[in-house]
């Protein structure tokens, strides 16, 4: 019991500091230009994005894409760890729980917002129609949303009835909260065999969920005629790159909640060890599906494919295309060979850099195809045969991650980010193992 | 090879169908035919004519029994179309000049206020090598659209009569219809539509599209079936001077330009008819007619084009 009273001293929620207050009301300065920004779309219509008819989608479904990837984390970290029974993974599930969740639900979002008649939103639920690759979405996002949730919230209930006892005399109403949180829980035998299972059922759930989650959006783009998008290798290509990024994602989070929450002593060089090397096995998987993405079709080089991949090669997108390609793929890979590299500080920029070249590579999937239509673009003004986002899409993506930084911060804020029951249980079990060695 | 099987069978099935339909009609005409003629002979009537029947033999019938088929419009509906129709079009490239006639006509007949036309007159090229050639393309209305397979909602549908229509009351504006068609001939409307007074008040239907546009919704060519209602020609078709667009029904195997009409089946088989971009399977309602045995140069049509412009808005 003394074990769960040290572990709750360091690990219980707390009040945010001056930093923290300061970055979560960046945060929302930012969501609120944004909201602004989206506010004016509403009125004006979509005229004030860079879409057009032939560059139809932009960073919208780009963003949107990044976040399902990123929400692959949940599925990776949790069921793959805990299958290969990983022990090493219990201070960072929850971090990555986290972030799954952030992502999401902010996934949900962002393509309501790149739709032209967001009122019409019932439509797709009264008129749905299964054919459509969309309407998978509809369907697969929801029940990942709410299996990543309880996902979420089963291990934590034995948490929060420890807190509702932590808070009880400090802050009456959060520990009503807590309390209300933990369903009663007292930590009997049956209880915790309810537990145990739900965890497991779910966590089960959570690969084959997410395996079909990220295929689905892979199909948007693949059921489609388009150069660049009709590929069989789309569904991999995306499973993996999600695998890239969600590692990336959960890296840089674990780095910067250990160094503002002082957890060394929990999040240890080890875990930034093993997942460096997780990082590597996964850029070198994307790597493998990338190469056969760009390399087949340009060794047959037919006509369409050819003037698509000239663009990402030596074109227009050349830069983008080589400084992510080399910048978040290749070279991660190689630091991640070197245990220096796989040290926290290393990692971290890494990790950075790998996020942010995801969110760009999907930016490369998107818009480079749109504007290589079979026939040629014609008739139409001369800023239509380009896309770079316009000030407005700039601010309501920015306001969008800023709102998954804000969900991902009020949980962290909330919640207990390492589970103090389990890690407990954890020691409880390493201690009776000493004693009875010795 | 399963495709194929299952062609055969659904063809063997159609057949079976229409010999099936087409004994029972025939078996009904005749047994009346026979009681009226029985009865003419009783009563003795006077006149005979002439008919050919559909297998080209020759029959006499009482004048007296012969009563034109009256044409019961059967109730139309926007979303089924019209019933026994299948309408194509044939698009002339050898005619065509670029005099973008057409292009002007379907703008203000649909009260096209955007900077993309819902038809465009391409400058096409295969290769360095071969002859530069105008050719115009609107909606190709494909038997197997990949935009209504795509539409989360249903809002752009197929119809008996071979038309492919938008219902901008149900469209929700994903614009995954437009990344699905590989023609790039639908259009969305980025900003509220600036249609003036032409289109207030007008009661929405999905079969006159752009009357009026809707803001966040897709548009494209409709085929004009507001026009064959009324039994006219669509606005492009009318509007060519120089005959290049064709219209018809598929089943009655005819297509007229406004100034001849023609057997469908053997235009396209004598002048090698074709279709955009067969190998995707789409099967297009659109036929085109290859750039050959051309009157007019190219060049002439340079006059007219505009590479960052083609829309000429009506006044």
């Amino acid at each position: 019991m003394k074990n769960t009273d040290t572990l709750l001293i360091d690990l219980a929620p707390s009040k945010f500091g001056k930093k923290g207050v300061l970055w979560t009301s960046f945060l929302i300065v930012v969501i609120i230009i944004g909201a602004i920004a989206y506010v004016e779309e509403l009125i004006e219509g979509q005229i004030t994005t860079n879409m057009r008819d032939y560059a139809l989608w932009g960073i919208y479904i780009s963003n949107f894409v990044f976040f399902v990837a990123t929400s692959f984390v949940g599925s990776v970290t949790v069921a793959v760890l805990r299958l290969t029974h990983n022990s090493w993974r219990t201070p960072i599930v929850r971090i990555a729980e986290i972030i799954c969740v952030a992502s999401i639900i902010m996934a949900g979002i962002t393509i309501m917002i790149d739709m032209g008649r967001p009122d019409r939103l019932f439509y797709l639920f009264i008129y749905g129609r299964l054919q459509s690759p969309i309407i998978w979405d509809v369907i697969i996002i929801p029940t990942f949303m709410i299996v990543s949730i309880l996902l979420l919230f089963f291990p934590l209930i034995p948490d929060f009835a420890l807190l509702k006892e932590y808070f009880k005399e400090k802050k009456p109403t959060l520990s009503k909260w807590y309390g209300l949180l933990s369903l009663n829980w007292s930590g009997s035998k049956r209880q915790k065999k309810i537990q145990t299972k739900s965890i497991k059922i779910v966590a089960f759930m959570i690969l084959p969920v997410g395996l079909i989650l990220q295929t689905v959006d892979a199909w948007l783009f693949s059921t489609t005629y388009r150069v660049g998008w009709d590929s069989t290798n789309f569904a991999p290509y995306f499973i993996t790159g999600a695998f890239v990024a969600g590692i990336g994602a959960l890296v840089v989070v674990i780095f910067v909640v250990r160094k503002v929450y002082k957890l060394e002593n929990y999040i240890t060089n080890l875990h930034f060890d093993k997942l460096g090397k997780l990082l590597g096995l996964a850029c070198l998987t994307y790597f493998y599906f990338n190469i056969n993405e760009y390399l087949i079709p340009e060794f047959t080089a037919k006509k369409d494919e050819a003037a698509h991949l000239s663009l990402l090669f030596s074109g227009e997108y050349a830069p983008l295309f080589w400084l992510v390609l080399i910048g978040g793929l290749v070279i991660p890979i190689i630091i991640m060979f070197f245990k220096k590299g796989r040290k926290p500080l290393p990692m971290f920029i890494i990790g950075l850099v790998v996020v942010i070249s995801s969110w760009w590579k999907r930016y490369l999937i998107v818009t480079p195809t749109l504007l290589h239509p079979f026939l040629p673009i014609q008739g139409v003004p001369e800023s239509w045969h380009h896309y770079f986002p316009s000030l407005g899409e700039w601010l309501v993506t920015f306001a969008t991650l800023a709102m998954a930084l804000l969900i991902i911060t009020l949980l962290i804020r909330y919640l207990p980010i390492i589970p103090i029951q389990r890690t407990a249980d954890e020691q409880e079990l390493l201690n009776s193992e000493k004693n009875s060695k010795s | 090879m399963e495709n194929i099987k299952k062609n055969t069978r659904r063809k063997f099935l159609n057949n079976s169908l229409k010999v099936g339909i087409a004994t029972a009609i025939g078996g009904i005409g005749l047994t009346k035919l026979v009681s009226k003629l029985n009865a003419k002979t009783a009563n003795g009537s006077s006149e005979k004519i002439e008919l050919m029947t559909t297998d080209g033999t020759l029959i006499q019938v009482d004048s007296s029994e012969v009563i034109p088929v009256e044409k019961t419009p059967s109730k139309y509906n926007s979303r089924e179309g019209f019933a026994n129709r299948k309408f194509v079009m044939v698009v002339d490239l050898a005619k065509c000049k670029n005099a973008l006639k057409c292009q002007q006509a379907c703008n203000k007949g649909h009260y096209i206020t955007g900077d993309n036309a819902w038809l465009k007159v391409y400058k096409m090229q295969e290769d360095n090598d071969t002859a530069p050639y105008w050719m115009p393309t609107q909606c190709q209305h494909c038997d197997q659209p990949a935009c209504v397979t795509v539409c989360p909602v249903d809002a752009t549908f197929k119809r008996r009569d071979g038309i492919v229509l938008i219902d901008n009351e149900r469209c929700i504006g994903c614009r995954f219809c437009m990344a699905a068609c590989p023609y790039s001939t639908r259009v969305f409307n980025w900003s509220k539509p600036d249609q003036g007074e032409i289109t207030l008040g007008v009661e929405y239907t999905p079969d006159y599209c752009g009357k009026p546009s809707v803001v966040g919704t897709v548009d494209k060519c409709d085929f004009c079936p507001h026009q064959i209602v009324k039994e006219e020609l669509p606005f492009c078709v009318n509007a060519c001077p120089n005959g290049v667009f064709y219209f018809g029904d598929k089943y009655e195997d005819t297509v007229t330009n406004g100034d001849e009409t023609l057997r469908l089946s053997e235009l396209l088989r004598k002048k090698d008819g074709y279709r955009l971009m067969e190998d995707l399977g789409t099967q297009p309602s659109v036929y085109y007619l290859p750039p050959v045995d051309r009157l007019v140069d190219f060049e002439k049509g340079l006059d007219n084009y505009n590479e960052f412009q083609s829309v000429a808005k009506p006044e």
